[in-house]
C-alpha cells in the first residue's frame, strides 16, 4: 500500500448543492496533507465521508487501501479522528473518556490504563486526570479530543480544524504536538483555514475552494509560484477600501486586496508602472502614502493569486466553536 | 467482525447505564411511576390484588426501558457524541443495538426488583422459566420501540412526547389494568396489534391466572415485533448519516 487515503471523482451533493465537487487526490505514506480552505469549502464534508460519517454521492474512496462503502469497519480499526466539535463525555473524567474509547477500540484490557496515561502526559493533562471532561477549557478539550483519537494506534489521523477558537500560545502548543505526532511516522489529513497553520506543518497542501482542489502541492512551491511576480503593500493616511474599484480601473492586469481598512496589497505588474499609478491616484484623490513595502510572498498571497480570493475570505476568523 | 460488534454493544450499554440510567430521573421514572400507579388501584381495592401484579410487571418493563431512550438517542445524536461512537471501528446496527441493550439491561433490573417483591411479599408461585421467557423479550421489544420512536424526530422533547402516547394507550388497552377479554370487540382488536398486551398475556400466565394464548406463542409474537422495531430503526439512523 502505497497511499493512506486515495480519492476519486469524489462527489457530495446535498439536494441542489455540490458540497465536493469532483475532486481527486492521494495521501501518501506516513505525510502530513493540509486540505486549506474558506469557510464552506467542503472540508468538513470531506473528512466525514472519509471517516464513514457520511456516503459519498459519487467517486470512489479508499482509506488503508479498503474501500469505505464496503470496509469502512476495518479500516476505521486504524483510523484516528479529531472532529469539528470536540465531543467527548462531558460528564467523564479526562481518563474515563479515554478508557470508554479504549474499550470501543478494543485495546488489550491491560493496556488500556497504560496507554491512557501515557497520552495524558503527553497531552500535559495527567494531572487533571480525573476532572470532568466539561471542566476543561476549550484548549485542554482539543487536546483530549486529539489524545482520544490516539488510544488505538492510529496510522492515520484525521484533525478537522483543531486550533479553530484557541488563543496563540494553545494553538502553537497544539501544533507542536500534533507536529511531534508526525515525527513519529503517523499519516496526517489536517483541514484548516489557517494559512500560516498549513505552512508550518504540511507537506503538501491541497486549496479547496467551493468544492474544488484548485491546486495540490508543497508550501513551498505554492509560495515560488507566487514569488513569481512582485507583491507591493501600500498603506495610506485613511480608509481606502470604497476607492478601490476606481484604482483598479487604473491597474487593469494586476490584482488588488485590501489587507486593512487602510492598506492594501498589489499582485503583479511592473513595479514601476504599479508606483506610478498609485502616487498618482493617491495624488488625486488627496489621501497620504504612510509607507510602501514590497513584500516577500506568503503561503497566503499564493493562494489569493492561485484562487483570486481576498484574504479577508481568509481572515475572517469564526471565533471558535 | 462478531468479537468487535459485540464488544461494542456491551461497552455502549455500559456507558448509557452509567452516564444515564443509574441517574434519578430514569430511577424515578422507571420504578416510581409504577409504583404509584400500583399503589393507586391497591389503595381501591386491597383484594384481588395478585391480579393486577402482571400488569405492573409489565408496566414497569414499559416504563424502564423507555426511561431514557430520548437522551441516550436524541441528545447524543445534538451533541454530536452519537458520531463519536460511529467514528469507533464498530458499525451503525451495532450503536443502535448498544442503545437498545442499555434500556433492557436497566428495565431488567427494574423489572427483577418490582417481581422479586411482589412475589415476597404476596406469596406468590409463578413458573420462572415462563417469566423470564416474556420479560426477556419484552423488555427488547420496549426498548427497540422506543428508539426507533426517537429516531423518527429530531429533539429531545418530540421524542419524549412521542413516546408517551404508545405508554398511555397500551396501559389502558393491554390488559394491564381491565382484562382484554372484558373489552369490546373493536377495542380487543386494537389491543392485539399491541406488544404489551402479549406481555400481560404471557405473565398472567406465568402467574397462572387466565390468559388467551400459550406463553410460547407470546415470545414468538414478541421477538416479531423486536424485529419490526428495530429494522425500521436502523434504517432510520443510516438516513441520518446518508
Ligand atoms: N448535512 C448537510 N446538509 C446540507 N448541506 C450541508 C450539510 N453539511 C454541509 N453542508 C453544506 O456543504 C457545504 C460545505 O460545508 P462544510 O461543512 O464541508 O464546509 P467546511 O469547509 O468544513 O467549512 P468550515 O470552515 O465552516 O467548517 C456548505 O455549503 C454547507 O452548508
Ligand atoms: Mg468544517
Amino acid at each position: 500500500m502505497k497511499n493512506v487515503v486515495d480519492v476519486k471523482e469524489l462527489t457530495k451533493r446535498f439536494g441542489e448543492l455540490v458540497a465536493v465537487d469532483h475532486i481527486n487526490f492521494e495521501v501518501r505514506k506516513s505525510e502530513f496533507f493540509g486540505f486549506l480552505g474558506p469557510n464552506g469549502a467542503g472540508k468538513t464534508t470531506t473528512i466525514r465521508i472519509l471517516t464513514g460519517l457520511s456516503k459519498p454521492t459519487e467517486g470512489r474512496v479508499s482509506v488503508l487501501g479498503l474501500d469505505i462503502n464496503s470496509r469502512i469497519v476495518e479500516a476505521k480499526r486504524h483510523i484516528g479522528v479529531v472532529p469539528e466539535i470536540s465531543n467527548l463525555y462531558d460528564e467523564f473524567s479526562a481518563i474515563d473518556n479515554l478508557l470508554f474509547m479504549a474499550q470501543l477500540y478494543g485495546v488489550p484490557r491491560t493496556q488500556r490504563r497504560k496507554r491512557a496515561e501515557g497520552l495524558l502526559k503527553t497531552f500535559g493533562l495527567y494531572e487533571r486526570k480525573n476532572n470532568l471532561f466539561r471542566t476543561f477549557s476549550r484548549g485542554m478539550k482539543r487536546a483530549l479530543t486529539i489524545a482520544a483519537a490516539l488510544i488505538h494506534n492510529p496510522e492515520i489521523l484525521f484533525l478537522d480544524e483543531p486550533t479553530v477558537g484557541l488563543d496563540v500560545v494553545a494553538a502553537r502548543s497544539l501544533r507542536n504536538l500534533i507536529g511531534n505526532l508526525h515525527q513519529q511516522g503517523i499519516a496526517i489529513f489536517l483541514t484548516t483555514h489557517y494559512l500560516e497553520e498549513a505552512d508550518l506543518l504540511c507537506d503538501r497542501v491541497a486549496i479547496l475552494v467551493k468544492g474544488r482542489i484548485i491546486k495540490i502541492d508543497t508550501p513551498k512551491a505554492l509560495k515560488a509560484a507566487a514569488e513569481e511576480e512582485s507583491v507591493i503593500e501600500f498603506s495610506f493616511g485613511r480608509e481606502i477600501s470604497e476607492l478601490i474599484e476606481d484604482l483598479s480601473n487604473k491597474l487593469p492586469e494586476v490584482k488588488i486586496a485590501t489587507v486593512d481598512h487602510n492598506k492594501l496589497r498589489i499582485y503583479g505588474g511592473a513595479p514601476t508602472e504599479v508606483y506610478d499609478s498609485v502616487f498618482s491616484f493617491a495624488k488625486g484623490k488627496g489621501i497620504k502614502i504612510q509607507s510602501i513595502n514590497s513584500i516577500k510572498p506568503t503561503l497566503e498571497d499564493a493562494f489569493i493569486k492561485i484562487t483570486g480570493l481576498s484574504p479577508i475570505v481568509m481572515a475572517i476568523e469564526k471565533g471558535g466553536k | 467482525m462478531w468479537r468487535d460488534s459485540l464488544r461494542g454493544i456491551y461497552y455502549i450499554a455500559l456507558k448509557d447505564m452509567r452516564t444515564y440510567y443509574l441517574k434519578p430521573p430514569s430511577l424515578s421514572w422507571g420504578i416510581v411511576f409504577p409504583l404509584a400507579w400500583i399503589l393507586a388501584f391497591y389503595l381501591r381495592n386491597p383484594r384481588g390484588f395478585e391480579e393486577l401484579v402482571p400488569g405492573l410487571i409489565a408496566m414497569t418493563i414499559l416504563f424502564s426501558t423507555t426511561a431514557a431512550e430520548a437522551v441516550v438517542i436524541n441528545f447524543e445524536l445534538r451533541l454530536g457524541s452519537l458520531e463519536r461512537l460511529l467514528l469507533a471501528p464498530i458499525s451503525l446496527p451495532v450503536v443502535l443495538l448498544g442503545k437498545v441493550l442499555g434500556g433492557t439491561i436497566f428495565g431488567l433490573m427494574m423489572t427483577t426488583v418490582i417481581t422479586i417483591v411482589s412475589i415476597v411479599v404476596l406469596g406468590l408461585h409463578p413458573n420462572f422459566l415462563y417469566l423470564i421467557l416474556i420479560i426477556i423479550p419484552s423488555l427488547l421489544v420496549f426498548s427497540s420501540l422506543g428508539s426507533l420512536l426517537c429516531v423518527l424526530v429530531k429533539e429531545v422533547f418530540e421524542a419524549q412526547t412521542l413516546l408517551n402516547l404508545p405508554r398511555f394507550i397500551m396501559i389502558f388497552l393491554c390488559g394491564v389494568v381491565y382484562p382484554v377479554s372484558a373489552m369490546p370487540t373493536a377495542l380487543q382488536y386494537l389491543a392485539y396489534i399491541m406488544p404489551l398486551t402479549y406481555t400481560v398475556d404471557g405473565l398472567r400466565h406465568s402467574f397462572s391466572i387466565a390468559s388467551s394464548t400459550m406463553v410460547f406463542t407470546d415470545t414468538l409474537v414478541l421477538i416479531g415485533f423486536f424485529i419490526l422495531f428495530i429494522v425500521p430503526a436502523i434504517k432510520l439512523l443510516y438516513k441520518k448519516f446518508e
